[in-house]
């Protein structure tokens, strides 16, 4: 079972992603790219990390794809713009290049146990498969994140400030008066 | 499963809540009282920073873990608030000065929260021992800076300044982020005291995953610090960027990531020291050749700064490197105390560059700064103070953070560095000798109207020169002081 799922689930992905890079329209890539975020949340699923999955789903097919087709809606890009980019995309051979590097080494990093023998992985921490089985992953997170990582926490939560400040500043438009008290 | 919230120890965060609630209160005035005066949100800030630091001196001499080992609260971190508050207090100083004299509105309510923030960051960047806490201290620290660099939003270099800044800084810190996942994935673990029990304890430390982690985190930090080939974005952002944003930038954000950067590699993984040395060793020597070369054919005193910048980053690399066996204990005070006064010398040289101005941005290129000696003797010999300094000449500061480097080097063996280090330090006098130069040996160009000075300024300069006098003079309060804040990072 689990395998057939992986199967359909993996076949998914790879297909939508493919579909991504060969879309002529960028509206229809992203919405692509929503597809294959979502067939990697069910990828994770069947993994058992149903926290991940979930946080998959919520971050990246709700939040960063809305940005993204925002920013492609925004710039309204028309043909002759287009035509434009796709003349002068170097990238293309860049790209190429990349993968012909980067899938022996991921063949080979799955192919040797030297990257992932027991012997080289760390320190075990408190929480090791079995333990977060039991009480479920979701509920290992949230216990580590409001004792261990309780600091990290609050920072990240200044952090969304200074960011929310920062947005809203510069997209203010400037105002026209001049301040008193200059 | 029921959690038990741990007890809080309020007293390791003290020094940054105080700054973080004084940026709130000031946010806050801006949002309810928009016609309140930039006096008041400056006066504030400058309450919370002092406020800050008489708490950190308070604090000084504890040595203990808070927040489940998330992080320090020894004298290592407490040294580098110091610095922080200082770079903070001065940059807010000038400030008064650079915006009185621009002639655009200024809402000064966000800019000095920002500025707060941006210490905020830095502070738990220097006091972070887990890797996530040196992480989201250092994001917090850049997001701030990012928007201070557009601060000015009709300034079209210094929106094209934020926007380099920006891109490239996301993507270095994709790096750091990979690097911390590899060592995480490698060790087991993201706090320092467990990767470097881990280390310590295992006898495979060739595994790739691990190397692959440490120079990832290199090229995060490098990036921060302006090392060399990382540097390319350091002189347009420093030029284009208001130049008390960009005083900000060069002392306090190379501070921030030389402590993590510290930190992190003496503390969390001197297992590796053979190969981060030999990897520091080529950048050190890179960094500050091409930064000095380069800062020789400058014509904008900005540009010549930020190259000088990258120079010294060059320097302090020097005592990284040299951090090594006997030389362990000198070669860390020694990045310390070179930062420290780094700090008051290069603030200071920015400071003048803004009284130096009838409005914000003027008198930018070298060649303006003929005459200025005679008209205005004091800031001449003010900034031949700051130059004598950033060159290297006795009395002041930075000859003094010159001699423990190199000493450090030679001690730990690194005769070779010290001795390229040397030749770039002569090699530097050049350019700050032609500013000096200029100050005096030139005739004024045409006749300017007067300067005005704001007293803050003044203040903030009189603060700045003295201490790189005082640094240099009396060194050794500094150095004993430099020397306790690394006792517990050694172990």
């Amino acid at each position: 079972m689990e395998l057939f799922l992986f199967i359909v689930i993996g076949g998914i992905t790879l297909i939508s992603s493919f579909f991504v890079v060969f879309q002529r329209s960028p509206l229809y890539s992203a919405l692509f790219l929503i597809l294959t975020f979502l067939s990697m949340a069910g990828l994770y699923l069947v993994l058992g990390a149903e926290f991940v999955a979930i946080i998959q789903v919520i971050v990246y097919a709700g939040a960063v794809m809305v940005l993204f087709l925002f920013v492609i809606m925004l710039l309204n890009l028309d043909n002759e713009k287009r035509e434009w980019m796709t003349k002068h995309i170097q990238q293309k051979y860049f790209g190429v290049i990349v993968v012909a590097v980067l899938v022996p080494l991921i063949g080979l990093g799955i192919s040797t146990p030297l990257l992932y023998s027991k012997s080289q992985l760390g320190a075990p921490g408190t929480y090791s498969p079995q333990i977060a089985e039991q009480v479920s992953n979701t509920a290992a997170v949230a216990s580590l994140l409001f004792t261990d990582y309780i600091l990290p926490f609050e920072i990240t939560s200044v952090l969304l400030l200074v960011t929310m400040v920062g947005v809203v500043y510069l997209a203010r438009r400037v105002k026209k008066q001049s301040l008193p008290g200059k | 499963m029921n959690i038990v919230i741990p007890a809080i120890n309020w007293a390791s965060i003290a020094p940054e809540l105080v700054v973080f609630i004084t940026a709130m209160v000031v946010l806050l005035i801006g949002a309810f009282f928009p016609r309140v005066s930039s006096g008041v949100t400056a006066g504030i800030s400058l309450l919370g920073v002092m406020l800050s630091f008489l708490v950190t001196a308070s604090l000084w001499g504890s040595s203990e873990l808070a927040f489940a080992n998330m992080l320090a609260l020894d004298n290592y971190r407490l040294f580098f608030n110091f610095i922080f508050l200082i770079c903070t207090g001065l940059t807010i100083l000038a400030s008064i000065d650079y915006f009185g004299k621009s002639s655009e509105p200024v809402e000064h309510a966000e800019y000095y929260a920002l500025l707060l923030f941006a210490c905020v960051g830095m502070m738990f960047m220097a006091a972070g021992t887990d890797l996530i806490t040196i992480f989201l201290g250092l994001e917090t620290m850049s997001i701030a800076i990012y928007i201070l660099a557009a601060f000015v939003k009709k300034n079209i270099k210094g929106n094209e300044a934020a926007l380099k800044y920006l891109l490239l800084g996301a993507f270095s810190t994709g790096f750091l982020l990979y690097g911390i996942a590899l060592i995480f994935g490698a060790t087991g673990s993201s706090n320092l005291a467990t990767i470097y029990k881990y280390l310590s304890g295992t006898s495979n430390l060739s595994s790739p995953m691990l190397l692959f982690g440490m120079g990832f985190l290199i090229v995060g930090f490098g990036f921060k610090i302006a090392s060399v080939p990382f540097h390319m974005w350091t002189p347009d952002v420093y030029e284009g960027a208001p130049t008390v944003v960009t005083a900000f930038m060069a002392a306090g954000v190379k501070a921030a990531a030389f402590a993590a950067f510290l930190r992190v590699f003496v503390y969390a993984l001197p297992s590796l020291q053979p190969n981060w040395i030999a990897i520091l060793w080529v950048l050190a020597i890179l960094t500050m050749t091409i930064g000095n070369l380069a800062a020789l054919l400058q014509e904008n005193i900005k540009r010549m700064l930020a190259y000088s910048s990258i120079a010294h980053a060059g320097y302090i690399m020097i005592g990284m490197v040299a951090a090594k066996n006997a030389a362990a204990d000198i070669g860390t005070y020694s990045v310390l105390y070179y930062l420290l006064a780094y700090t008051f010398m290069n603030i200071g040289a920015f400071i003048i560059v803004v009284l130096y101005g009838r409005y914000a941005e003027d008198n930018l290129n070298i060649s303006d700064y003929a005459g200025m000696g005679y008209k205005y003797p004091v800031l001449g010999a003010t900034m031949a103070i700051f130059m004598f300094s950033l060159a290297g000449i006795p009395p002041t500061a930075g000859f003094v953070g010159k001699f423990y480097i190199f000493a450090a080097a030679v001690k730990g063996g690194f005769i070779d560095l010290a001795i390229i280090g040397v030749i770039n330090s002569v090699l530097s006098v050049y350019y700050y000798l032609r500013v000096t130069v200029m100050i005096y040996m030139r005739e004024p160009v045409a006749d300017q109207p007067g300067l005005k000075f704001s007293r803050s300024a003044t203040l903030a300069t009189t603060i700045a020169a003295v201490a790189t006098l005082v640094l240099g003079i009396f060194p050794d309060t500094f150095i004993t002081m430099a020397r306790q804040s690394v006792s517990l990072i050694l172990g």
